[in-house]
């Protein structure tokens, strides 16, 4: 049933859409599952915790500033450094990306929503609620305290007595359920969810890299909720998994905990990449140079991702044959990253590329990622491994690799977007100040902190005596630590004068030539007022006329049914129009879901192992209920949608 | 510098005060004609920095890391040419060669730079392996939090336990065994050798090769627990002919 003539004015259509895709308000907040709303908790939460991570590696620097400090003790200090490693890797970097895929996918496929909205709420409850139970345990002077890599038999109940372990065992592997859900999620979207005539090799670039990271997580998070699942009946139950005294292996943990720790690495950078694969051409003004070139890299990158882990573990004792494999891996692992540099400065070298506040950030990047990426090379000799393996130069290397390959093009993606998101321009000027205070805030505290580590300075000692050379670095890093943090401050601050002060932006500012730039500013519930036909890679270049004539309703599923919210699914590589895909609307089940969820978590916390099962009631109540009423049963195709719109 | 290692003992101050003093004059040794470098050189001395090497090993290890800095300062300033080139000219966009880049840039350059790299670690890597010799001498080095047990065997086949100091005679291959009792630690003498992690389990094995006596600063690299900043201890190298009067001091002293 149509309700909509065809000859209905864009307003008209526009009213109706919105109607049917309609957020609700007040309480019914908590049922939204709408792509846009979800991606933006997911930055705004992950973004908050980017905030406490900050403030525990100012308290790090503090300590470290000088020789002897008494400002914290060890148990204090052993609780910030793995809380600032557990934050920034499993409650900022990966939920910030889960947030930024969950907005910009369907915008860049030409979709009106992902393929399981539900399942998106769903696993934004897990995140915060574990997130959640994280912080409980920081406020509460008991968090973790074995590191963020929680090496056993350190972190088994024999040596970490008391539940701070458990509070990061369970509380992560809550947190990563989110994360398995978003991997699902990315996958079916990408290959699916499209617009018709978005083949596989028409995709923009963005949606490669977020595919491929989606794979990479749901084969690199399994290894790591294993190994949190087994230490956790070893902490509750007391089956030696990791004991060696009772038959187990201290080493297995180190495995299960960098088969999915290196791929992370990966999983961070590769979405990252993805931002300066659509930036970069934007702003050198042409079509990116080598996109099956950067295709081929990113799938090759992914593959040989799993095959390093071990270079994590260079010193604990495995033969040399076997490291001499996992170094090649690990230098083989340049070759992709080399391919996509010199395919972003190709790009960069053939077009005329303007500085802007976003391209700071890309030059940024490539100083800080390559650098990291040479130190990486130096790291992966084993030989020299051996020698700087668990000091600072390590800490420098890691991060700049991920300040340098995920923070900073972030922020330059954050700059480029924003006008999409919030439909204001920025206020240029603050933002090129933030930018050289971070790049030399940066600079000054991890570039010296090379100098420590080969001075012989071991990572995660909260005091050190005077008279190793050590004071001097020490202090200048901390110093820059503070610069850095500034820097940030005054990007946030840039934030919020854009939002609330910045000029209306036209639309497509940039002259981006991706669909995302194609729709209404802020954008609309519905995304997409009729969903366009794309005869190639750059719709917005091919075509001018395309904002209107998708407002226009000259696109597909142009005329909705009442109350139906209506999406295409494609052919997986040809992007031909298969069915209409009816998305399910609001619900509170995801939020009852995750809720039952941590019922089951916090009791399992508190050593009531009676009580999980009336935590499991309302959790597989709700997990039935989201599979049933929410997401499968009505991803049907209702209608074989037409060929041509 | 008033101490090196955490333990008290006074002889050890004297020492590590000999230690430094060598440290400098092996700096200058190795580079006698470059007076810049070789201040340079001594700021990055210090008891535990790897740019202070004292054998031939971890010389041959921090050689390698002056030459992949010079490689990667090359490369790094080249990136950045490439990167900031384009916005100087101003005018036309030119077409540039995307096979070069891609091809050259992104695989023939690290291809190759790389598997030099690789064939030269590799070998070193097998080269500073422990292999079966005659003449060396057995010591046993066992973690626990938050200390070091240091077992020697002397001349009559006696054990001698020392914490937190491990003897050695200069001039003679050595093997430590190292071993943990409780959670994993790492033994690392940054002056002397690579680090080698002590896994409860595990028995692993690390070749060192003292040539000069001297007090070496060593430390637990691997986070341990509470006080894993406080396991430092020290390695004193004695002359080969002192060596056994050495042993039988600290034999005495820990009885």
């Amino acid at each position: 049933m149509s309700a909509l003539l065809p000859g209905a004015t864009p307003l008209a259509r526009h009213r109706q859409l919105a109607a049917i895709w309609r957020n609700p308000g007040g309480w019914g907040r908590f049922s939204a599952v709408n792509h846009t709303i979800l991606g933006l908790r997911f930055i705004v939460t992950a973004c908050v915790f980017f905030l406490i991570g900050g403030i525990l590696a100012m308290l790090l620097r503090t300590q470290l500033a000088t020789p002897e400090n008494p400002f914290m003790g060890p148990a204090i200090y052993n609780q910030v450094f793995t809380m600032h490693g557990t934050v920034m890797m499993f409650l900022f970097a990966i939920p910030l990306i889960e947030g930024i895929a969950l907005y910009l996918l369907p915008k860049l496929l030409g979709a009106r929503d992902l393929a399981f909205p539900r399942l998106s709420a769903f696993g934004y409850w897990c995140y915060l609620f574990g997130g959640s139970m994280l912080l409980t345990s920081l406020v509460l002077g008991i968090a973790p305290d074995g590191g963020w890599f929680m090496y056993t038999p350190l972190s088994s109940a024999t040596y970490t007595p008391g539940i701070n372990a458990d509070f990061w065992l369970l509380g992560i592997t809550f947190v990563e359920i989110s994360a398995i859900c978003a991997a699902v999620e990315f996958t079916v979207t990408v290959l699916k969810v499209r617009t018709g005539g978005m083949s596989l090799d028409r995709m923009p670039l963005m949606a490669w890299y977020l595919l491929v990271t989606a794979v990479m997580m749901l084969a690199g998070f399994p290894p790591l909720i294993l190994g949190s699942i087994l230490l956790e009946i070893e902490r509750a139950f007391d089956l030696p998994f990791f004991d060696p005294s009772r038959g187990g292996s201290p080493l297995l943990w180190q495995h299960l905990f960098w088969l999915f720790g290196h791929p992370e690495v990966y999983i961070i950078f590769l979405p990252a990449a993805g931002a300066l694969s659509t930036m970069i051409p934007v702003f050198a003004g042409r079509p990116i140079v080598g996109y099956a070139w950067i295709v081929c890299a990113i799938i090759a990158l992914a593959f040989l991702s799993f095959g390093l882990w071990v270079h994590h573990m260079f010193t604990v004792g495995i033969p040399h044959l076997a490291l001499a494999f996992f170094s090649v891996a690990s230098l083989l692992v340049a070759i992709p990253t080399a391919v996509q540099i010199f395919a972003w400065l190709a790009t960069l070298a053939s077009g005329r590329p303007r500085l802007t506040v976003p391209m700071h950030f890309v030059m940024g990047f490539f100083f800080v990622f390559v650098a990291g990426g040479l130190t990486g090379v130096m790291v992966a000799v084993v030989p020299f491994n051996w020698q700087i393996h668990d000091t600072h130069f390590v800490v420098a290397h890691l991060h700049y690799v991920l300040v340098g390959g995920f923070v900073l093009p972030l922020i330059g993606a954050a700059y480029y977007w924003l006008p999409q998101i919030t439909g204001r321009r920025p206020v240029h000027g603050l933002g090129r100040i933030a930018f050289w205070m971070i790049f030399i805030g940066f600079n000054l505290t991890f570039l010296v902190m090379h100098l420590t580590g080969l001075l012989g300075m071991p990572r995660r000692v909260h005091s050190y005596a005077a008279g190793l050379g050590w004071e001097l670095p020490n202090l200048v890093s901390s110093f820059g630590a503070f610069l850095l943090a500034m820097g940030f401050a005054l990007f946030a601050v840039d934030l919020v004068l854009q939002l609330r002060y910045g000029r209306r932006s036209r639309r497509n500012p940039w002259g981006a030539a991706s669909l995302d730039w194609s729709i209404p500013r802020p954008p609309t519930a519905y995304t997409f007022a009729s969903l366009p036909r794309i005869e190639g890679r750059d719709p917005l270049l091919d075509d001018a006329g395309l904002p209107a004539a998708i407002a226009a309703g000259r696109g597909y599923l142009a005329e909705p049914p009442a109350g139906q919210m209506e999406t295409l699914g494609v052919a997986v590589t040809s992007g031909r129009p298969d069915q209409v895909i009816i998305l399910p609307g609001p619900s509170f089940l995801p939020l009852v879901t995750a809720a039952g969820l941590g019922v089951f978590f916090v009791c399992f916390l508190l050593d009531l192992y009676r009580w999980p099962d009336w935590g499991c009631g309302p959790g597989l109540w709700g997990g039935c209920s989201v599979r049933d009423g929410g997401t499968w049963s009505v991803w049907t195709a209702t209608s074989i949608a037409k060929e041509q719109p | 510098m008033d101490r090196v290692a955490g333990d008290g003992d006074p002889r050890i101050d004297i020492a590590a005060l000999r230690a430094q003093r060598l440290g400098i004059v092996a700096v200058h040794g190795r580079f006698p004609s470059l007076g810049a470098a070789g201040l340079l050189l001594t700021a990055c001395g210090g008891p535990l920095s790897i740019l202070d090497p004292a054998t031939a090993p971890t010389e041959r290890i921090a050689d390698l890391w002056w030459v992949m800095l010079a490689a990667a300062l090359l490369i790094l300033a080249g990136v950045m040419l490439l990167f900031l080139l384009p916005f100087q000219r101003d005018g036309r966009s030119r077409p540039v060669s995307a096979r070069a880049y891609l091809l050259g840039g992104g695989i023939v350059f690290p291809v190759v730079t790389l598997t030099v790299l690789l064939v030269y670690a590799l070998g070193f890597g097998q080269w500073l392996l422990p292999r079966p010799l005659e003449d060396v001498v057995r010591v046993e080095a066992r973690g626990q939090q938050w200390w070091w047990e240091f077992t020697h065997e002397n001349e009559q086949g006696e054990p001698v336990r020392v914490a937190n100091a491990l003897h050695l005679p200069a001039g003679r291959p050595i093997e430590v065994t190292v071993v943990s009792a409780d959670v994993i630690h790492s033994f690392w003498v940054p002056r002397l050798a690579g680090k080698l992690d002590a896994v409860p389990g595990h028995v692993n094995v690390l070749r060192i090769d003292p040539a000069e006596p001297g007090t070496y600063a060593g430390v637990c690299a691997e986070f341990c627990g509470l006080d894993h900043a406080e396991m430092r201890f020290s390695v004193i190298v004695h002359p080969a002919e002192d060596y056994a009067g050495a042993l039988a001091e600290a034999a005495a002293e820990t009885r």
